[in-house]
């Protein structure tokens, strides 16, 4: 076929091509060590860490971590009714934040997905996405300036005659801030559940008597819903573990889960109590993610 | 049994001088048509000629640019689908992903607020009439591709709609099932009694199942009839082509065989074959060539015959006596071809149909 020079090193690419043939999994092996590793190393054995952490002592005089077992900081947790408080407030408050989003989401997504042409549905694309482009500390720095007594929100409302709101550094402009830089995470994933409906359901459900409310309630939404599920999932555990809005645009007049533990850690340095404190949201997640299961929103995927 | 339309009742279908059109491009561009209470009515033609919107416009789901619809003599022209006493069976089935099939074939008379009991007893029934019954909990996704067809046909026939249009619903199916299902179909729609508007672009089909056939091509109706007159006249060189095969013949050709170059038509079947010294009796046509091509199909041949005039002539035999090693073996022979000439159908004074025409 070919001269033997040419065919030596054909020859040996060609056997080992055939060897990964013969033996995919060690070609698999091969592929998935990268990212294997980078997921184990890198996040779960860092949080797998942080949790044990929780059940570590510190020793007060030098801060240093001592490696032995204590219930101590998980019941400091337990008990402390601040924390209680802080823990009530910020899943308060994440609820809120997702649901504003739910609501704005969804009619923008159906929107986008099923109505707008394709030149009106990239601008709005556009639109959804520019908001990540730019720094979340610029962000979070714009919302603190715009809800300010005399920022952006106030001077509006002015031109047409109300106000002012006195909201600077409250929940309230908290829960503004959140649901704005929150909502291109629940956009996305409702958009792509709703664009996966084929136009004959909503078409079938018509035909069979259904008008647009029924049609919504008995064909769309159940079929929207692993979507919404996971938007919710992204804005709800986003707001529960933030600190930065809370500190600029909340002026830490309000504990959040997330500005305690960064106190904790941070300023107090005592690193066991703060991871102690990070189980909260990890429980939280956790009942929530099962809530979700519960209402069937993965069943559909 | 389908009740000739006269003036007294109202036909369960109307439509007068619908159109639709898409900007510059008319998808139908003028139709006109009646379909009898219990006809199993087709609309037959390729894709693009205006059939299905056809029916999408009876549905509800589109509305006619210009031209009423009317149902049972009402004109419900302007009216959504929900409120249209007609149901369809989709191509793609359109079932519900997330509801059982009892919740799917249930869900019309839920949505009409019809009561428990008669919702149930009526889905049961439907379930069973389609065999369907041990089916009842499982989701669509579970089920096969003609399982879900019959569901499909289950959750529309359950309302008892005045008319069932149907969307080229056996298309999805292998050909074994798809024969099977346009046997079910048909009894079925003997049973239930109620009107069926067929939307198919295979002929077969439409020649096995339906009582009338209007055959589309390009946005209009070229000829309405049973599947007889359909086949046996059909009014113009497109559907002579479209529905089982033609030889179409014209000018000298023509002249050749009649001794005149009037344009006519002749089915593959009618032909025989015969040796070149044949006698030809006095009602006969002939015409002389060469065997160019045999294509053995198990319970026929096809003959392609290269004529003198320079056409070919498909020529359609039944195997009776004849094995595959004899019918390939006529390639290369010199044949004369006779036929009796009242098979021949003129194709003249047919109006000539282009594009320019239909948009204009």
């Amino acid at each position: 076929m070919s001269t033997p020079t040419a065919s030596a090193p054909f020859g040996a690419r060609r056997r080992l091509s055939a060897f990964f043939y013969r033996h995919r999994w060690l070609k698999l092996l091969a592929l998935l060590i990268p990212p294997l590793s980078w997921i184990v190393v890198v996040y779960l054995a860092a949080l797998v860490v942080l949790l044990a952490t929780a059940f570590w002592q510190q020793d007060e005089l030098s801060g240093q971590i001592i490696h032995t077992f204590t219930w101590d900081n998980v019941r400091t947790v337990k008990d402390d009714p601040t924390l209680h408080a802080v823990t009530r407030q910020t899943v308060q408050m994440a609820v809120l934040v997702t649901i504003t989003d739910i609501l704005l989401a969804f009619p923008l997504a159906y929107y986008m997905a099923r109505v707008a042409s394709r030149g009106v549905r990239a601008l709005l694309f556009v639109g959804v996405l520019m908001p990540l482009w730019s720094s979340y500390l610029i962000k979070a720095y714009t919302w603190r300036l715009m809800t300010g007594d005399a920022g952006t929100i106030n001077w509006a409302l002015a031109k047409i005659g109300l106000g002012p709101l006195h909201i600077a550094f409250t929940t309230t402009a908290m829960w503004l801030a959140f649901t704005y830089i929150w909502l291109p995470y629940m956009v996305l994933p409702i958009y792509a559940a709703l664009e996966r409906i084929p136009g004959s359901l909503i078409e079938a459900s018509s035909d069979l008597g259904g008008r647009s409310w029924r049609t919504l309630r008995s064909v769309i939404m159940p079929l929207a819903l692993p979507g919404i599920a996971a938007g919710s999932i992204f804005t709800f555990s986003l707001t529960l573990g933030d600190y930065i809005m809370v500190d600029l645009v909340g002026g830490n007049k309000t504990d959040f889960l997330g500005s305690v533990i960064f106190r904790y850690q941070g300023i107090a340095n005592d690193l066991p109590l703060a991871a102690a404190i990070a189980l909260v949201p990890v429980i939280v997640i956790t009942i929530y993610l099962l809530l979700v299961r519960q209402l069937g929103a993965f069943e559909a995927l | 049994m389908p009740q000739p339309p006269d003036s007294t009742t109202p036909a369960a279908v109307t439509l007068r001088g619908v159109r639709k059109s898409y900007g510059d491009v008319d998808a139908v561009a003028g139709v006109d048509l009646e379909v009898a209470h219990g006809e199993f009515f087709s609309l037959l033609g390729p894709s693009g000629s205006g059939k299905t919107t056809t029916l999408r416009m009876i549905a509800g789901f589109e509305l006619p640019t210009e031209g009423t619809v009317l149902l049972d003599g009402r004109d419900v022209s302007k009216l959504a689908p929900y409120q249209r006493d007609v149901n369809t069976v989709f191509q793609d089935y359109a079932l519900f992903p997330h509801m059982s099939v009892g919740e799917n074939v249930a869900y019309g008379l839920m949505v009409k607020r019809v009561k428990k009991q008669e919702r149930r007893e009526r889905v049961a029934e439907a379930l069973r009439m389609l065999r369907l019954y041990a089916f009842d909990n499982r989701r669509p996704s579970q089920l096969s591709g003609g399982q879900r067809q019959r569901v499909a046909l289950a959750r529309a026939l359950v309302n008892r709609p005045r008319v069932l249009l149907l969307d080229e619903p056996l298309g999805a199916l292998d050909l074994k099932l798809r024969e099977e299902m346009q046997i079910e179909l048909k009894t079925i729609q003997r049973e239930v009694g109620i009107t069926f508007i067929f939307v198919t672009h295979d002929q077969d089909e439409a020649l096995t199942m339906s009582d009338r056939i209007a055959v589309f091509n390009v946005g209009r109706i070229e000829q309405v009839g049973t599947p007889a007159e359909i086949y046996e006249h059909p009014a113009s060189v497109f559907i002579a082509g479209f529905v089982g095969t033609s030889n179409v013949l014209s000018g000298e050709a023509a002249a050749a065989i009649t001794g005149s170059p009037d344009r006519f038509t002749v089915r593959p079947e009618k032909i025989r074959i015969a040796a070149p010294d044949a006698e030809v009796g006095a009602g006969d046509c002939s015409a002389e060539g060469t065997v160019r091509d045999v294509v053995y199909l198990g319970t026929t041949t096809r003959y392609i015959v290269a004529l003198e005039a320079g056409v070919d002539l498909v020529v359609v035999q039944q195997n009776l006596t004849t094995s595959s090693m004899e019918a390939l073996a006529a390639k290369g022979r010199r044949v004369k071809l006779v036929w009796d000439r009242q098979y021949n159908r003129s194709l003249d004074g047919e109006p000539s149909r282009d594009n320019q025409e239909v948009t204009a």
